[in-house]
């Protein structure tokens, strides 16, 4: 193509080149008058339309971007070649997932050409994976191979939840019934633990930014012990947020233990993967975050029985030594002991109250007989026999009638 | 977490303290020690048992990013 279709010698841009080339056959000059550089384009744009008219083309999709209006900017590629394409939000809208890096597909596209940018675009209006599986499936297993790849998905990494945790935040909607089934269970378990609601839409098109957005706000917070993501009922592409890579990494990298409560049964996220550990409903995952009380004032009231026993028998050893003492010996030990009595009486008083032994409080007290056992039932006790009376401030010696 | 939780704290020093008591080598004041430690971790372990706060909170963000607490009625 001729550069210079004046082809005036003393051109100020050809003078020194024009030298140095090698005599070639003349282009023959156009007889029309000088395109524009926006006539050239158009021209191109039309006969690139013109070219193929819209058809299907093979290749792998890189360096996808999202703009955000929606449209997608990415570049098809094969071996030797590439081209640039362009996916308005129009057909964009359609894909829950985007494709992911290196996908193979079928796109059906029309070569033009962008006067603006001096590009050739192929605009596609659809894409298909090659492989014969949805969009939406490959995007997961290339996502959760990544997260493998770098180690997100080792069980070593899980970790494990506070004890007693002073703390919750739920990661939810705040219209969904997660939140309150959480409550419900945590009032039950745990009254103690304080359940603080950081809002997320979890699913449509917010639903990705607002949950990496809440689990930032939920590492903000001090003071948090557990979070739970949670998401209550809806239909499998509601799950779709909790596939986006950004919600996983997001998780990964929280610095709270996390419990997700996202998935269906049969229906695993890659959220649920990343999470310290994963339940199947939010009701249950209430309950893997908080102890059950109950069962706590159980073993702090066992611990408290061995506390006394083992005080008791203690003072029976001691008791077994004096009597093997010498007289003189045996008057210094009772002299610590009697010593001693007051303070006892005041620890075993304290104690007792935060024993079984409290529902002497309550009005109850315990019938023994003069030689010991404890008396349950009628035949224990004879007429006139004596027994005492266990009472919150002592013994009473009483006598059967 | 760096230090285990108060509540956490008190039942493993109490059930520490129970194994001590348990064993037969143990001497008269120092069971006495030992039980009146028991005795105020029991103490300590009730009252957080019973602690009931039950509150429901909302967090909230500002422009900044600062975050708060807000508590929620039900």
């Amino acid at each position: 193509m001729s550069r210079k279709p004046s082809g005036k010698s003393d051109d100020l841009f050809d003078a020194g080149e024009s030298a140095v080339l090698p005599s070639r056959p003349p282009v023959r000059p156009s007889t029309r008058p000088a395109y524009t550089v926006t006539e050239l384009a158009h021209e191109l744009r039309a006969a690139a339309e013109r070219a193929t008219g819209q058809v299907w083309v093979k290749g792998e999709v890189i360096g996808l971007k999202v703009y955000e209006a929606g449209h997608w900017y990415f570049t098809l590629r094969d071996a030797e070649s590439q081209l640039r394409c362009v996916m308005w939000k129009t057909y964009t809208r359609k894909f829950k997932v985007e494709p992911p890096e290196g996908i193979e597909v079928y796109a059906l596209a029309t070569p033009t050409v962008w006067p603006g940018r001096g590009e050739l675009r192929l605009t596609a209006v659809a894409l298909l994976p090659t492989a014969g599986v949805g969009l939406q499936q490959l995007s997961f297993e290339r996502t959760r191979e990544q997260l493998e790849r770098e180690g997100l998905l080792d069980p070593a990494r899980k970790r494990a939840l506070p004890a007693f945790p002073r703390m919750i935040a739920v990661i939810t909607s705040p219209d969904g019934v997660a939140l309150h089934d959480i409550v419900t269970v945590g009032r039950r378990r745990w009254p103690a633990a304080r359940i603080v609601l950081v809002p997320a839409r979890v699913q449509g098109d917010d639903a990705v930014d607002e949950l990496v957005r809440a689990v930032g706000v939920t590492n903000r917070l001090a003071g948090v012990d557990v979070c739970i993501v949670a998401r209550g009922g809806g239909a499998r592409d509601d799950l779709l947020a909790f596939n986006a890579e950004a919600v996983c990494r997001a998780v990964a990298g929280s610095r709270v233990p996390t419990i997700s409560a996202v998935g269906h049964e049969t229906d695993i996220t890659l959220t649920d993967l990343v999470a310290d550990l994963r339940a199947p409903t939010p009701s249950a995952a209430a309950a893997m975050a908080l102890p059950d009380r109950a069962e706590i004032a159980r073993h702090v009231g066992a611990l408290a029985a061995r506390l006394a026993h083992g005080l008791r028998s203690r003072t029976t050893v001691l008791a077994e030594r004096l009597a093997r003492l010498g007289e003189r010996a045996r008057g210094s030990v009772i002299r610590r002991v009697e010593a001693r009595r007051g303070e006892w009486e005041r620890l075993g008083a304290s104690l007792d109250a935060l024993s079984p032994l409290a529902v002497m409080n309550r009005g109850y007290s315990i019938a023994r007989r003069a030689d010991g056992p404890i008396i349950k039932r009628r035949d224990q006790l004879g007429p006139g026999e004596p027994f005492s009376l266990r009472v919150t401030d002592g013994s009473i010696s009483a006598r059967a009638e | 977490m760096s230090s285990p939780d108060p509540l956490t704290a008190d039942l493993r020093r109490l059930e520490e303290i129970v194994r001590l008591l348990e064993r037969e080598d143990v001497d008269l004041d120092r069971a006495l020690a030992l039980f009146e430690e028991g005795v105020r971790h029991l103490k300590s372990a009730k009252e957080r048992l019973n602690e009931a706060e039950a509150r429901v909170a909302r967090v909230l963000e500002d422009a900044s990013g600062e975050v708060s607490l807000t508590d929620l009625d039900d």
